[in-house]
């Protein structure tokens, strides 16, 4: 069992079939093992049961408004980037119910639903991904409110992160200094190499489950094979984001013509905000039985670009794309770092990537940058 | 300073329960003007009851079940603690839906949330209220706590817009208001046979007020987004700053504690940081259209 001098410095070695019996140490510990498997032709997020049911040998191209499964040449288990899904979809679900109403003799009576006990281990989670975690518990646990349902998940996932050894056309992670590495945030964390892994563990409950798995010390050239594999990463990341004084470059630039430009393009369909790791937005919905007398109280996320969003007195505020996509883009990189204290966006590209028109943030950016002067 | 004013802040307990509706009956209904009326609501737990207490200008979010849930500004005196007053014009799904209770029904109750009116600034100073509409509804606790505590504050200047002299709201009030040392003036949009008062826009009051200390005033003002944005130019233009001027903001308000997104207003929650604002908060971002 590693120590607690050891931690997160200490790189061990896991042989493929060694890092296989994770699964059965953390079903036997009780967690919910949630991570990438193939879906409808994506590498999406959700329950996995074994190795087997890893993308093994398969890796994703992705550019503006397109994402395709490719084989590898090789039989790696995590050779691919990000997909459509995020883990917000496991720790703010896209449905549940926060409350129910009762008609009783004596009139109505009210219960907030207390969230059902969950324990993800999530395998799989990319250094964006992290940071998106990082991101959405400054947004739902700080308080003075906290969301019950977020902070119970929370508070019991175990995350085991996974070094990106390549990057998609897509990635921007280093323009927004949440990656490709994983620096902090996990329990544990893996970097793919030739027949196995490079693994550290950062938190007690890491190195215990480390310990329950066959590993050795790593070696110089297991140590230099990990390096070399993560510097890959680094090298591919081809698309860049100027943050200078961002927030203040989009708070002055609410009227800039090129929001009329956008809204020529985009489609106002919401996959940008469905697909961002960090979007947060929710609407409640009445879900009643037949009689009336027993409703439900469904939360749904929701989006800024749906029309009815910004619906007040009669009319809605944000009545048109421009409106909408301006909103999107400034919370995510402007008004979000009054909000909470850092961007809203860390560079995963999902949004670029499933956007069926293409519209690329960073573009977005450079081009109120550009004539902003 | 008196803290006595502050925004009630959440328990422990409520803050780890966002969605935690409590039953209220409602026990009195009064009709105010066309379209609008009055619901005082009581909660039925004890223990409920005797913890709940609202600043002026918080809000509560109503829920009738199966039609959805609203924000709705107390409207009442904070030293009525039996029921509370929620004054409410029927504009859609819900407020439809509860103007068909009557005395004796239940419903939902979560609150009080967001931010109050700065009544403890305004001690020493003299103060105007300018409202328009329905927007007399959130001040109205204000004014109740400034004429209770009247010798804390300076000069009292209630100056009130309805569409007509038949919508004026709490009219059965204004003499009882003045006799307690706020001077109230009212104006319509429209003339209508036997009124004598003003007619024209509610800024026109603003500019002719001579009964106050631009450097020494705070200024409160709740309505129509526009004539919020004239009245604040009016206030600039006598003198006052944007630290002195006060507003109260509306926008879709869901989750009432900052976690939907809906009524996001540049970089604020009008649920949390609002929704009463002081003006150079907000003062970038209430004029961009379809901010």
């Amino acid at each position: 069992m590693a120590t607690a001098t050891e931690m997160g410095t200490n790189e061990r070695f896991l042989t493929e079939a060694a890092f296989a019996r994770i699964f059965e140490v953390l079903e036997s510990q009780g967690f919910t093992v949630v991570g990438p498997t193939i879906d409808q032709e994506a590498i999406v997020y959700d329950r996995i049961r074994s190795v087997d049911d890893l993308p093994r040998g398969w890796t994703d191209e992705q550019a503006p408004g397109q994402y395709r499964l490719q084989r590898r040449d090789d039989e790696a288990l995590f050779g691919y980037v990000v997909g459509p899904h995020s883990w917000k979809r496991f720790l703010f679900p896209p449905q549940a119910t926060v409350s129910k109403a009762d008609k009783t003799e004596t009139g109505w009576q009210f219960q907030a639903v207390e969230p059902e006990p969950a324990k993800f281990a999530f395998l799989g989670v990319r250094a964006c991904e992290l940071a998106a975690i990082r991101v959405q518990d400054r947004v739902f646990m700080p308080g003075p409110y906290v969301d019950p349902i977020y902070q119970q998940r929370r508070d019991n996932a175990l995350l085991i992160a996974v070094n990106c050894t390549q990057a998609a056309r897509t990635c921007f992670c280093t323009s927004m200094e949440t990656g490709p590495k994983c620096t902090s945030g996990y329990d544990l964390a893996l970097t793919e190499i030739a027949n196995g892994f490079i693994i550290e563990a950062a938190t007690a409950e890491g190195a215990e489950i480390l310990s329950a798995l066959e590993s050795d010390d790593a070696s110089i050239q297991q140590r230099q094979a990990g390096q070399t594999a993560r510097q890959q990463a680094v090298d591919q990341i081809e698309r860049r984001m100027d943050t200078t004084d961002i927030r203040d470059l989009f708070l002055s630039n609410l009227e800039h013509p090129r929001w009329d430009d956008v809204a020529s393009r985009c489609l106002s369909c919401t996959n940008c905000t469905m697909v961002c790791p960090t979007c947060f937005c929710s609407s409640v919905e009445e879900v009643s039985d037949l009689t009336g007398d027993h409703v439900e109280r469904q939360r749904q996320w929701d989006s800024c670009f749906n029309v009815d969003f910004s619906y007040m007195n009669g009319g809605n505020v944000r009545d048109n794309t421009r409106s909408r996509y301006r909103q999107w883009l400034t919370h995510k990189l402007a008004s979000w770092i009054d909000q909470f204290g850092s961007s809203g966006c860390v560079g995963c590209g999902r949004c670029i990537t499933w956007c069926p028109v293409g519209i690329d943030l960073t573009e977005e950016v450079a081009a109120i940058r550009g004539d902003a002067t | 300073m008196s803290d006595g004013y502050a925004s009630r802040m959440p328990t422990p307990e409520a803050a780890a329960r966002p969605w935690q509706t409590h039953t209220v009956a409602i026990r009195d209904v009064r009709r105010e003007v066309e379209g609008v009326s009055t619901y005082d609501l009581a909660f039925l737990d004890d223990t409920v009851r005797e913890a709940y207490r609202f600043a002026p200008g918080q809000f509560n979010m109503l829920y009738l079940p199966g039609a959805g849930e609203i924000a709705i500004s107390v409207s009442d005196d904070p030293r009525n603690t039996e029921a509370y007053g929620h004054t409410i014009r029927v504009a859609g799904n819900v407020t439809r839906t509860l103007a068909g209770l009557g005395v004796g029904e239940t419903l939902g109750l979560r609150g009080p949330f967001g931010t109050s009116w700065p009544l403890s600034e305004c001690i020493g100073r003299d103060v105007v209220i300018v409202c328009g509409g329905i927007g007399l509804a959130p001040l109205r606790p204000a004014i109740c706590t400034l004429l209770q505590d009247r010798q804390q504050f300076g000069r009292l200047n209630l100056l009130y817009g309805a569409r007509s002299s038949d919508t004026l709201l709490f009219e059965r009030e204004y003499d009882d208001w003045s006799r307690q040392g706020m001077d109230v003036q009212t104006t319509v949009d429209r003339s209508s046979p036997g009124w004598l008062g003003n007619v024209g826009v509610v800024t026109l009051l603003l500019d002719q007020l001579p009964s106050f200390d631009p450097h020494n005033t705070v200024l409160m003002c709740c309505g129509p987004e526009v004539m919020m944005k004239f009245t604040v130019m009016a206030a600039l233009n006598s003198g006052l700053s944007e630290q002195q001027i006060w507003v109260s903001m509306e926008r879709n308000m869901q989750c009432a504690v900052g976690l939907c997104g809906h009524c996001q207003l540049g970089p604020t929650f009008i649920c949390k940081d609002g929704p009463v604002f002081r003006y150079d908060k907000i003062a970038p971002f209430i004029d961009v259209e379809g901010l």
